[in-house]
């Protein structure tokens, strides 16, 4: 059986062997053609000819191609123009909260410094611990925003850098001297004398505020040019600083920034009361995000005026850019504003109504938010009616044009300013409640200030609604600046009911300190949905800023000839902003989850069960080394 | 009784919530009730109808607000939540549970049927009202800068009033003679063309329309008329002709300021601008 088995294999082998000879006698006779043989091997053939002649023309046009400085580079996938969209977006909202954390940081240390209180240092260190990271993520995007402004539009680049040239030096002296003292400030808390600490938070704000003046000289003179030729070559640096837009907008950033970081702060606290695991730690972020959300309602009062001057002042500048803002293209932005702001009211409203739960004797006030929300909610309304409405062609042939005859009265200014002034005397009115909450009045002049308090209230909103009514009789001007006396008069009925508030309240018997914790879940995250819908009004106001140019990098003077040159529809618009609000908030909770790792316990090897035992004391391990 | 429609049905839904109020309804009910009443008001309240997008928007305001104003205390939202909890739990509120449960998808599919069931017609469109200008226009051969271009004839209206009185009455021919077609004969934007016209012409007696405007806006819009509009803006759908071909320079002043004087408005003044 094996010999049978050896001679067929044998035999089944020398087949193989057979066949393999067979084929390549056969494949070595094959006929090659010329073209298909390996270089070296046959002579060059006509292609080959063709080839090389192809690549000297090229070597020699690469040679004798002439330098042309190239005006766009393309940005894959999505385009240079939202590549720098949103690095510019990212680094504006991490500059912006860079920018508004030491500000009222510092505000917070002062009060903690003169009222000895040691919870407020706590508070204003705990917001600090926020910035480091963040500083690192706005110059980071500031790095991407400037690379992409180079590699993608290099000739506009060139453009801004021959009129601010001299004030680059400044800014990056500035940045340094900006992170030496951020560092200092919050690694040397504690470690100086309080005065000294204090001056060092200064300098920050300082130096921050002077690096955002320079940064805005630069995007506002792109809207509002000043200080070159007609051709647009430069007559004067400080000229093109100052341009129109340049202190409205100064003012307008410092303002929103400040509520901007306010919100996200008290974002920061709500995410960390949501993951407390204590009463004391609830308590201590409860306080948190009420200051936190304080601070961004102050700051976010005074904001729809700062942003009046700043429309005004662009109409003022350019009718063409005003019409473009406000009656145009992007007119409708101003409608998604709108809801947005009145979102923010009622959040506001909401969260300081949700905190009278934490007030032993703030219950009586319950039966006036009833009222209040009527008003914040009537307010809303007038001040999210468009002018023109969004109709079908029957409604607009019913309404016989694109306003309705009895609502159209509502989208015009008077309406919307005296919405919005209501709408921030009934904040401040639940403000008030919350801050009388459990509290009762002991001085003898109880009654007559309360009267005087109302009075004020009842006189501050008749001028705003005479003023709001008289406004559709006069013309556009006269009634634009009526804007002023009523912002007045709220502002001075808000400061002087303050004042009367606080002496009437000096010494009031208290039902019961606030117990802090104790708030519904539910208004943390109000916290959140307010940070949230800052930071979405912020990128779509920056995008109406930055987009009414049109189709001019410098408005007039450098027109965009590149492929984005074109106005992007509303809903693409607003997929970017969203993205990129998206994007900020993944990176914020990784800041936020940064700063929390201070708290946690350092890592230690995990032991086996058992082997604790076996580990060598700490005297031993001594006697070892 | 002669009262606008809007009153009758304020006073009824005033009289709705006085019910609820007599009767101490609960959060739920007064919660409900009210919605329902405002989404009447604003339904059928008026006597031109509030277009969808204007009720949908105001709607969603006040169930925000409604939302707000039950879940702000512990007390209102067991108020809201109790009657739901009760028609739940409770054996005795079976029957109504039942109803409920086949009255829900009986009414959506109620708001399906009328959704569906409307005529077909464009859908609904956010146009831009006003279109931004350029900084400059040429007009008969004349470059003319629409930053600091004002009607030459307006300071007629105080140093000659008479003269200015000719060139309101020749405003007013040119009006009749040409614009009255589309724009109507009281400005309204009503005029005899109108049904052939999509979007309608633009309603000069609305207050929000050319009082917001400065004059020189107006002279742009007659003088280039549809084909003028800037690109970047569009698409611009208007039938108005570029009347520069057909008319003046001091015939399109004459009409810009008829336009103001018989609707009884004023410019809007130019601004501080910043030379």
């Amino acid at each position: 059986m094996i010999k049978k088995g050896l001679a067929a294999a044998l035999l089944a082998l020398l087949g193989l062997a057979a066949i393999v000879g067979t084929s390549k006698f056969l494949m070595d006779r094959e006929y090659k053609s010329p073209a298909l043989t390996p270089p070296g091997q046959t002579a060059e053939t006509p292609r080959d000819r063709g080839l090389a002649d192809q690549r000297a023309e090229q070597e020699k046009a690469d040679k004798e191609k002439p330098y042309q400085e190239a005006e766009y580079r393309p940005f894959p996938k999505v385009g240079s123009r939202v590549a720098v969209w949103v690095a510019a977006q990212l680094h504006l909202l991490f500059a912006a909260f860079v920018l508004a954390v030491p500000l009222f940081a510092l505000i917070i240390e002062f009060i903690g410094y003169r009222t000895k209180d040691p919870r407020y240092d706590r508070l204003a260190h705990e917001f600090t611990k926020l910035l480091s990271v963040s500083f690192s993520l706005t110059a980071t995007f500031g790095a991407m925003l400037t690379f992409g402004l180079i590699i993608l539009y290099p000739k506009f680049t060139n453009y801004l850098v021959s009129v601010f040239s001299p004030t680059f030096l400044p800014y990056v002296g500035l940045f340094f001297f900006e992170a030496f003292f951020l560092y200092t400030y919050y690694y040397g808390w504690g470690k100086f004398s309080p005065r000294v600490h204090l001056l060092l938070g200064l300098g920050l704000n300082v130096v921050g505020t002077a690096i955002m003046l320079i940064a805005n000289a630069w995007l506002t003179f792109m809207t509002s040019p000043s200080g070159i030729s007609e051709t647009g070559a430069l007559i004067s640096t400080w000229d093109a600083v100052r341009n129109f837009t340049w202190m409205p907008i100064n003012i307008h950033r410092i303002i929103a920034n400040v509520a901007f970081g306010g919100s996200v702060a008290a974002a920061y606290a709500a995410f960390k009361f949501l993951g407390a695991k204590t009463d004391e730690e609830r308590a201590h972020y409860d306080w948190m995000g009420y200051i936190g959300n304080f601070v961004a309602i102050c700051a976010f009062l005074p904001l729809p005026f700062a942003g009046y001057w700043l429309a005004k002042e662009i109409y003022a500048y350019s009718q063409t850019l005003g019409l473009t803002m406000m009656g145009g293209a992007f007119s409708w932005l101003f409608i998604i504003q709108a809801v947005l702001i009145g979102n923010l009211f009622l959040g506001a409203n909401y969260y300081l109504w949700l905190g009278m739960g934490r007030i032993q004797g703030a219950q009586h006030f319950q039966k006036y938010i009833k009222y209040l929300l009527i008003l914040v909610a009537l307010c809303f309304m007038v001040w999210a009616t468009p002018r023109s409405i969004i109709s079908t062609v029957s409604e607009i042939r019913a309404m016989g044009g694109s306003s309705h005859p009895a609502l159209g009265f509502l989208g015009v200014m008077s309406a919307k300013n005296t919405a919005v002034n209501i709408l921030i005397l009934t904040t401040y009115v639940s403000f008030l409640l919350y801050r009388r909450g459990g509290k009762t009045p002991t001085v003898k002049w109880a009654k007559t200030g309360n009267l005087a308090q109302l009075g004020i209230f009842l006189a501050a909103a008749s001028i705003v609604l005479f003023l709001g009514v008289y406004g559709y009789f006069v013309e556009a001007s006269v009634r634009i600046a009526f804007s002023i006396p009523q912002v007045l008069s709220v502002l001075f009925a808000m400061v002087s009911v303050t004042v009367i508030d606080v002496f009437l309240y000096k010494n009031a018997e208290q039902a019961g300190e606030p117990r802090w914790g104790q708030i519904a879940p539910i208004s943390q995250y109000v916290l959140i949905f307010i940070a949230v819908t800052f930071t979405w009004l912020m990128g779509l106001m920056g995008y109406v800023r930055s987009g009414l140019r049109q189709h001019w990098h410098v408005y007039g003077v450098i027109r965009d000839t590149s492929v984005d040159a074109f106005t992007p529809t509303l809903g693409f618009a607003t997929k970017v902003v969203s993205v990129t609000v998206l994007i900020f908030f993944l990176l914020i909770s990784f800041v936020f989850w940064l700063a929390s790792l201070g708290g946690k316990k350092d890592w230690e090897p995990r032991v086996k069960e058992g082997a604790k035992n076996n580990l060598p004391e700490p005297e031993d391990l001594g006697a070892a080394v | 009784m002669s009262l606008p429609i809007i009153w009758w049905v304020a006073l009824l839904l005033l009289a709705v919530q006085l019910v609820l109020w007599k009767s101490r309804a609960g959060t739920f009910l007064w919660t409900l009730v009210s919605c329902f009443s405002f989404w009447v008001f604003l339904r059928f309240g008026f006597t031109v109808p509030v277009p969808q997008s204007v009720i949908s928007l105001y709607m969603g305001i006040a169930l925000l607000a409604a939302a707000a104003y039950v879940t702000s205390s512990r007390d209102r939202l067991e108020g809201f939540t109790g009657p739901l909890v009760r028609l739940c739990t409770e054996p005795a509120r079976r029957p109504l549970l039942y109803a409920v449960v086949l009255l829900l998808p009986a009414l959506a599919a109620f708001a399906v049927y009328r959704q569906m069931n409307v005529k077909l017609e464009a859908p609904a469109f956010g146009r831009t009202i006003h279109p931004a200008p350029p900084d400059s226009i040429t007009v008969h051969d004349k470059a003319l800068n629409l930053t600091t271009l004002d009607n030459p004839y307006r300071t007629l209206e105080k140093s000659d009033p008479p003269a200015f009185a000719s060139h309101v009455a020749n405003g007013r021919r040119v009006y009749y003679e040409n614009c009255f077609y589309c724009h109507g004969d009281a400005l309204r934007g009503d005029g005899m063309y109108i049904h052939g016209l999509n979007p309608i012409p633009t309603n000069f007696a609305d207050a929000g329309a050319i009082a917001l405007l400065q004059e020189s806006f107006i002279f742009w819009r007659i003088s280039k008329g549809g084909p003028g509009l800037p690109e970047e803006g569009g698409p611009w759908d208007t039938a108005m002709p570029a009347w520069e071909k057909f008319l003046t320079e001091e015939e399109m002043w004459d009409v810009t300021l008829f336009l103001y004087e018989f609707s009884n408005q004023r410019p809007r003044a130019r601004e501080g601008v910043h030379e």
